[in-house]
């Protein structure tokens, strides 16, 4: 059962940044709508008014752009499983797309609701900030870029401040020889762990390694710490040092036990993805 | 005045023009009402059922504009504009669907709670890839659940109903 609210009806995120600026915390912005409307149905959170964003234009497409990969901030789940331009481009964003919730909730949900709402249980945030995914902010005044590791500040906590908007996920193109997969494990319907890793591999040699995991803890984490274990050294070396990374990774994830598991279960899953990634990606 | 009557004064309505099974429709939907609720309560259409109501288990889908909708969770005024098909609306002139009679004669339901939400979805899956492997089937119908069958016999009637439209089309 939902409460009454009014609904705001926009079309320029200058109006959408006033309105968040005049009616503060009694109005949240709606999109997809299908994990805020949960939130709402199960009484966890209210507003006197939703914002409907989906009449502003310009917030859906997706387009390479001078070597970045720019997604529109109301690309649905499902418009990003689709495109073949990704799937060219990020091929293990469309895999993670193509495996979020169920078609339903891909079908309504956007990518940019998604990074808002910042549920700790989500996963496009993990793998985008291993692929160093930058996300635009904009209010009436201003426009910023905010890096995805400084994005997720807490469970269902962002660094946008009261009156931005996220408009657009910009994501630079992978090189020729860069690699990226996301893996994820759960038993509920939400996972319990996803871990991310791109790298590079050059003759041997790895680079440009970036790790992230979520979902076990409060919000995705960059785990640079376990990064120096790769970066350089040929994929043999690499292989040696997953074991210590793991256990890098899984301090790193913050993990809490919950429903979907201990912290010690999710720490040691962590380890086990980390591995799997890395083996998937250098064979 | 009544409590409840200064609450409607001050309701917002939104004038929502669609497509239901085939016919337009005009109604008013204030914005915090569900598609699901509108549907079964108000247009009188009960083939779509309330079950986990989170989106997950599949029993309340809708198909708006031929994609599946989880109607628990869909706010009645985003239909605006849009065709909407019920379960109630895929026969044609007194003819079953294909769907529908593959899950009749695999036995494809039991209690047929989940039966509407399924063919729906399984819909939405044909009418996007109309020879699915097995796989790209289970993947698609993955949001559905059927606490009776055990899934073998609901993936038996929409493999053989693909295989009749397939020979039709």
């Amino acid at each position: 059962m939902l409460r009454r609210f009014r609904l705001e009806e926009p079309d320029s995120v200058t109006q959408v940044s006033e309105l968040l600026g005049r009616f503060g915390d009694n109005a949240k912005i709606y999109a997809g709508g299908t994990e805020l409307l949960l939130a709402m149905k199960e009484g966890l959170v209210r507003y006197e008014r939703l914002i409907n964003v989906k009449g502003v234009k310009g917030l859906s497409d997706v387009v390479v752009d001078n070597g970045t990969v720019r997604i529109g901030a109301l690309c649905t789940h499902r418009q990003v499983e689709t495109s073949s331009m990704l799937q060219q481009k990020l091929p293990a964003l469309v895999k993670l797309e193509q495996n979020v919730a169920n078609v339903r909730v891909r079908q309504a949900g956007t990518i940019g609701g998604n990074l808002c709402f910042a549920e700790p249980h989500a996963d496009p945030g993990t793998l985008l900030m291993a692929l160093g995914a930058k996300m635009v902010a904009e209010k009436s005044s201003a426009k910023r870029e905010i890096a995805a590791e400084e994005f997720f500040v807490d469970a269902f906590e962002t660094s946008l401040e009261a009156d931005e908007v996220l408009t657009e996920i910009r994501i630079p193109t992978p090189g020729a020889n860069s690699r990226s997969a996301y893996l994820k494990f759960g038993y509920l319907e939400r996972p319990s762990v996803g871990v991310a890793l791109a790298l590079t591999v050059n003759a041997g040699t790895i680079s440009d390694t970036k790790i992230a995991v979520g979902c076990a803890g409060p919000a995705p984490r960059r785990v640079a710490e376990a990064e120096a274990l790769f970066d350089g050294k040929g994929t043999q070396e690499a292989m040696r040092n997953l074991p210590a990374a793991g256990v890098i990774a899984g301090r790193a994830a913050e993990a809490i036990s919950d429903l979907h598991g201990s912290q010690e279960y999710k720490e040691h899953i962590v380890g086990v993805l980390l591995k799997r990634a890395f083996q998937s990606l250098v064979s | 005045m009544s409590k409840a009557m200064s609450r409607q004064r001050d309701a917002q309505f939104i004038p929502v023009s669609f497509t239901l099974n085939g016919r337009s429709q005009e109604i008013e939907v204030e914005p915090h009402e569900l598609l699901l609720d509108v549907v079964r309560d108000r247009l009188g259409l009960t083939g779509v059922k309330r079950s986990c109501d989170v989106e997950v288990c599949g029993a309340c889908t809708l198909l708006v504009d031929g994609r599946p909708v989880s109607a628990c969770t869909t706010l009645a005024f985003e239909v605006r504009g849009r065709s909407v098909l019920t379960i109630e609306g895929l026969a044609e002139n007194g003819k079953l669907h294909p769907l529908q009679q593959a899950f009749i004669e695999h036995g494809g339901f039991q209690c047929g709670f989940c039966t509407p939400g399924m063919i729906l979805a399984a819909k939405a899956l044909l009418d996007e890839i109309p020879n699915p492997t097995e796989e790209q089937l289970k993947h698609f119908m993955h949001g559905n659940l059927c606490r009776c069958t055990g899934y073998k016999k609901i993936i038996e009637s929409i493999m053989a109903a693909a295989k009749r439209m397939r020979s039709k089309a």
